[in-house]
């Protein structure tokens, strides 16, 4: 297996602690005077999404994890699964709730989101920054009240419910960005 | 700052020298890695030094009175924030000194560079006792490498793999992350006497417990300067590179040959002597209120 010394260290890099694929945030060399050198790394585990500080002596070696990014066209949810597809060579993978998670509010039939692969298998779903989706239920809205900036709940093809103005009608297509879940706008 | 630093010291009497960068013999310290220099038929081959203190000693051995000199020195996997490999060193010597007389004038040197630059709060001196008591709960002296780990961990530092039983190195590791980050970055701060698993080229005073007599200068948040009560005895000198070199072979790091030279000029007779090294650019970066070493450097490693 690869293995990266903490000098190779710089964010991006992914690496394998206590069997958890984790990425490189920052890695700061720490050496007090003529003493042995320590580097001083934040760590996101890509498994639980949680940041953590490490500390190594300097030079130490650490199993490189075997990670890649792929931009996958979501097909579609069987009950069980999520399924993905690469476009380029119509590959498969199926992912379950856990690596799903919170991007199965904007996963969008045809649409493309990033798919993390860890030994070959999904480990995480991330939806791009903005998703344009219909709206398929809300309340009409009350003419003069937009002035008001009203907002009011509105649920969307994918079955997210996000809260938009008071004057957008059922049918219309909204902009989302999927890290807030706010509405950005309409989309004619 | 140059010209201030040489005006420093010629009004003080100081001889400015040069000594080689090149050499056949290197720094066996465990923790500074030399590099090595070869011509591509190998005919010639040596290592860059890590400091100019082997032949400044041997200049000082020679009769040479006080020295100073401005080196670019090299030491490899030395990359960060504070760190790049090939860095200006400002050392000197004085015959006839102690640490303390050395504090003094490295003081005043921080004072003549800092006027009209930065604002510098009057200098502290802790000892490494105190220093840790102060900021890291414990005595230096007397914890274990467990002791040292649980402060750690209380502090959110979990013990890197491979120092549970290498107090010298859980001391360094409490030295930097507790210690420094705690220490006032506009007040200069002398660290001294220290433990004697520490003393490097320094000399130990006798007592309870003994003290190697060396102090380091934090400033700005960092290591500023390292200095010396220059050990003078040739066969303690060759026992501890001897001891360094075993530690460095167990390690599995290289062991390039010690400076036989220099051992030479101890056992010729070193006067009674205390020195310095400071890290110039880092210095620089304090004046100049940079917070990477890129920032004062014209071209920094992976640009040079």
């Amino acid at each position: 297996m690869a293995t990266y010394s903490t000098n190779e260290f710089r964010s991006g890099l992914k690496i394998l602690l206590d069997g958890d694929p984790c990425v490189v945030l920052e890695n700061e060399f720490v050496k007090p005077g003529k003493g042995q050198a320590f580097n001083r790394v934040r760590i996101r585990n890509l498994k639980t999404g949680r940041v953590n500080e490490k500390t190594f002596k300097s030079g130490e070696s650490v199993d490189a994890a075997d990670v890649v990014e792929t931009d996958m066209q979501y097909l579609y949810y069987d009950g069980e699964f999520w399924h993905f597809m690469v476009p380029d060579t119509y590959e498969q993978y199926a992912a379950d709730a856990n690596v799903v998670a919170d991007a199965k509010d904007w996963l969008k039939e045809q649409d493309l989101s990033q798919v993390t692969l860890w030994n070959g298998q999904p480990l995480l779903v991330s939806p791009p920054n903005f998703v344009e989706l219909k709206i398929v239920e809300t309340d009409p809205g009350v003419r003069g009240d937009t002035a008001t900036g009203g907002q009011k709940p509105a649920k969307l093809e994918t079955g997210a419910i996000v809260r938009v103005p008071l004057f957008i009608e059922e049918g219309e297509v909204i902009r989302v960005d999927t890290r807030t879940g706010a509405y950005v706008s309409r989309v004619k | 700052m140059l010209a201030e630093t040489r005006g420093f010291f010629a009004a003080r009497g100081l001889l400015e020298v040069e000594t080689p960068q090149l050499s056949a013999a290197a720094a066996t310290d465990l923790h500074l890695e030399s590099l090595a220099a070869r011509s591509p038929g190998g005919e010639l081959s040596g290592w860059l030094h890590t400091s100019p203190e082997f032949p400044m000693k041997r200049l000082l051995a020679a009769g040479s009175g006080d020295i100073w000199q401005l080196a670019r020195v090299f030491r490899g996997a030395e990359r960060g924030r504070r760190h790049n490999p090939e860095f200006s060193l400002l050392e000197w010597y004085r015959v006839g000194w102690n640490a303390a007389t050395l504090m003094d004038e490295v003081e005043s040197l921080l004072r003549v560079l800092a006027e009209g630059r930065v604002e510098l709060a009057a200098a502290q001196r802790l000892s490494y006792r105190e220093a840790f008591a102060r900021h890291a709960g414990l005595d230096p002296f007397e914890a274990g490498a467990a002791e040292l780990a649980g402060a750690l961990t209380a502090r959110g530092v979990a013990l890197p793999p491979g120092l549970e039983d290498d107090l010298p190195a859980c001391l360094d590791l409490a030295l930097a992350v507790l210690v420094e980050p705690a220490l006032d970055p506009s007040t200069p701060v002398f660290v001294y006497d220290f433990p004697v698993s520490h003393a490097a080229l320094a000399r130990i005073r006798p007592g309870e417990p003994p003290v190697a007599e060396r102090f380091e200068l934090f400033l700005g948040g960092m290591e500023l300067a390292n200095g010396f009560h220059e050990l003078g005895d040739p066969a303690e000198q060759q026992a501890r590179f001897e001891a360094e070199l075993a530690l460095r072979r167990t390690r599995g790091l290289v062991a390039p040959p010690m400076d036989r030279r220099m051992l030479a000029g101890l056992a010729a007779g070193l006067p009674d002597c205390a020195g310095v090294a400071l890290g110039f650019d880092r210095l620089v970066m304090i004046l100049a209120g940079a917070s990477h070493i890129d920032e004062v450097l014209a071209f920094p490693w992976g640009d040079a």
